[in-house]
């Protein structure tokens, strides 16, 4: 790892004035500790946000909704019985990802800021744009998690979060503190899509920092049917190969309206409004998911030996949607966000 | 800004100079406090190896910078035993045959620790087996833990009663 100076700034204004080029916010130390470790990240500066006031705290807000303080750990916000009740697909998302021991580290600011968990990004021996613009991206011909969906010749890396794919159905917001003051930053324009800049992952400033996140009022209205589903190589703790988040208002039997984002698919969170326009005012039905999913897939196209996963993330689309449709469980499951129920097997019986 | 701590570590109060700020909690206790339980395993947060618990709560100490960690609470496995007389979790792996070679174990033991305290799994061992899953077994002895988890909670669960009794 290299040297880095190390400050504990205990007031916003004073981390704010702290930053320079190079430095880094520390939240949970789960993501950027490890890139220091490989050598993907080398900031000359480490700020240590924790001690910052006021900004680990969960808001009802008098307008319906809620705000989110970016400190707030993961364990804390999905296990939070207002949040699981009003928004319970952020809840399963976040108890998806990770493990116990990472979630009670990580912050909800540092989810928005997770890097892309391609092998290539990671390891500073391989070329990657991301990393580094210009040097070639030597995922292109062995990657096979790679993008789908809003890739470009020089980047095909995805975004790994599970949070931030609730997020994206539900349109939250981002608020964010910098050198000129305050501003918010819709969620659907948060992360970027690679083009010809992929180190540019968001749209954040220069020294701007997240401060909260909210959700909308109207985000409440999917709580009865609102899902989050991760196909992955092992049922827990491993990062999503696709996943779905897929919210449904239902009234009279019909869809009033729906929402559906897809995860693990492109460097952004994936919404797909196309799907949800046609979904809505539809009697919710089999055929009606799977042109859902269709519409949903439409514009993807392998960035290498990776066809398998449009055809898997339209499926997962699906089984997200039906889930949905059979309601929210009243519990969370054993098993958030899996395919999987109840395994049979010598411990079931011990 | 000269990055020195104070820690409460196994009940005892602890000023630990630090000379570099990329020290992790995990080289710290093992490498400058002479406290080698917790173990290293993949240093990257993936194994669960090196779990122990800060403030109450199971954390990866390998992700967690020690300079971060200026009045916390810290609990390694050395802090868990009274003396001669295990800790329920530690009884009942030994009792459930919870570990082959035993590099994981303490980790493990931690994160059981950490898993009980959350009262989030209960005795359901789905629920069990998934808050577990930040803790990898090289050996496989997953059975044996589930089980020891199990026991251990209802053992927590009778302290717990008595508590209140």
């Amino acid at each position: 790892m290299k040297r880095f100076e190390f400050i504990q700034p205990t007031s916003l204004d004073e981390a704010l004035a702290a930053w320079e080029p190079g430095a880094a916010w520390l939240g949970g130390g789960t993501n950027l500790v490890d890139l220091m470790k490989t050598g993907a990240m080398q900031p000359v500066k480490v700020i240590d946000i924790t001690r910052l006031p006021g900004l680990a705290e969960i808001e009802t807000l008098a307008e319906g909704g809620v705000r989110i303080g970016a400190l707030v750990r993961n364990s804390d916000l999905a296990n939070d019985a207002d949040i699981a009740s009003r928004f319970p697909m952020v809840s399963e998302a976040l108890l998806a990802g990770a493990s116990g021991q990472l979630r009670n580290a990580a912050t909800v600011g540092g989810n928005l800021m997770q890097r892309t968990r391609c092998a290539y990004f990671q390891d500073p021996q391989a070329a990657c744009n991301r990393r580094d613009p210009g040097a070639g991206c030597d995922a292109r011909e062995a990657g096979a998690g790679q993008a789908v969906l809003g890739w470009s010749e020089i980047c095909i890396a995805t975004n790994p979060s599970d949070f931030c794919v609730p997020l994206a159905a539900l349109d939250a917001i981002v608020e964010v503190r910098g050198p000129d003051g305050a501003r918010e930053i819709p969620m659907a324009e948060f992360h970027l899509l690679p083009g010809d800049t992929p180190e540019r992952e968001t749209a954040l400033s220069p020294g701007e920092l997240i401060v909260a996140l909210r959700l909308p009022p109207e985000a409440e209205g999917f709580a009865a049917n609102a899902r989050y589903l991760k196909v992955r190589d092992r049922t827990s703790y491993a990062f999503a190969m696709t996943s779905a988040a897929a919210a449904l208002r239902i009234e009279n039997g019909r869809i009033a309206e729906a929402r559906l984002a897809l995860g693990a698919v492109a460097a952004t969170p994936w919404r797909v409004t196309e799907a949800e326009a046609l979904l809505a005012g539809q009697t919710p039905d089999a055929a009606l998911f799977a042109r859902a999913a269709e519409a949903a897939l439409a514009g993807a196209t392998p960035s290498g030996d990776n066809a398998w996963k449009i055809d898997l993330a339209r499926r997962t689309a699906i089984r997200a949607l039906e889930m949905a449709a059979a309601g929210t469980p009243a519990q969370m499951p054993a098993l958030p966000a899996s395919p999987f129920g109840s395994t049979a097997g010598d411990l079931a019986h011990a | 800004m000269s990055p020195s701590i104070s820690l409460t570590l196994n009940g005892a109060k602890r000023d630990v100079a630090l000379d570099d700020p990329r020290v992790t909690l995990l080289d710290l206790l093992r490498e400058r406090l002479a406290l080698p339980g917790t173990k290293k395993g993949c240093d990257r947060g993936q194994c669960g190896a090196c779990t122990v618990l800060v403030n109450g709560r199971r954390v990866n100490s390998c992700l967690t910078l020690a300079a971060t960690l200026d009045g916390a609470e810290i609990t390694t496995i050395e802090g868990l035993a009274a003396g001669d007389d295990l800790h329920p979790v530690q009884a009942a792996f030994i009792e459930n045959d919870a570990f082959q070679c035993g590099y994981c174990t303490p980790g493990q033991i931690m994160s059981a620790v950490g898993l009980i305290a959350e009262d989030r799994a209960g005795e359901d061992l789905e629920r069990i087996r998934e808050g577990m899953s930040g803790n990898i077994c090289r050996c496989a002895a997953y059975h044996g833990i589930t089980l020891a988890v199990r026991q251990a909670t209802r053992g927590s669960a009778g302290i717990k009663k008595d508590d209140a009794a």
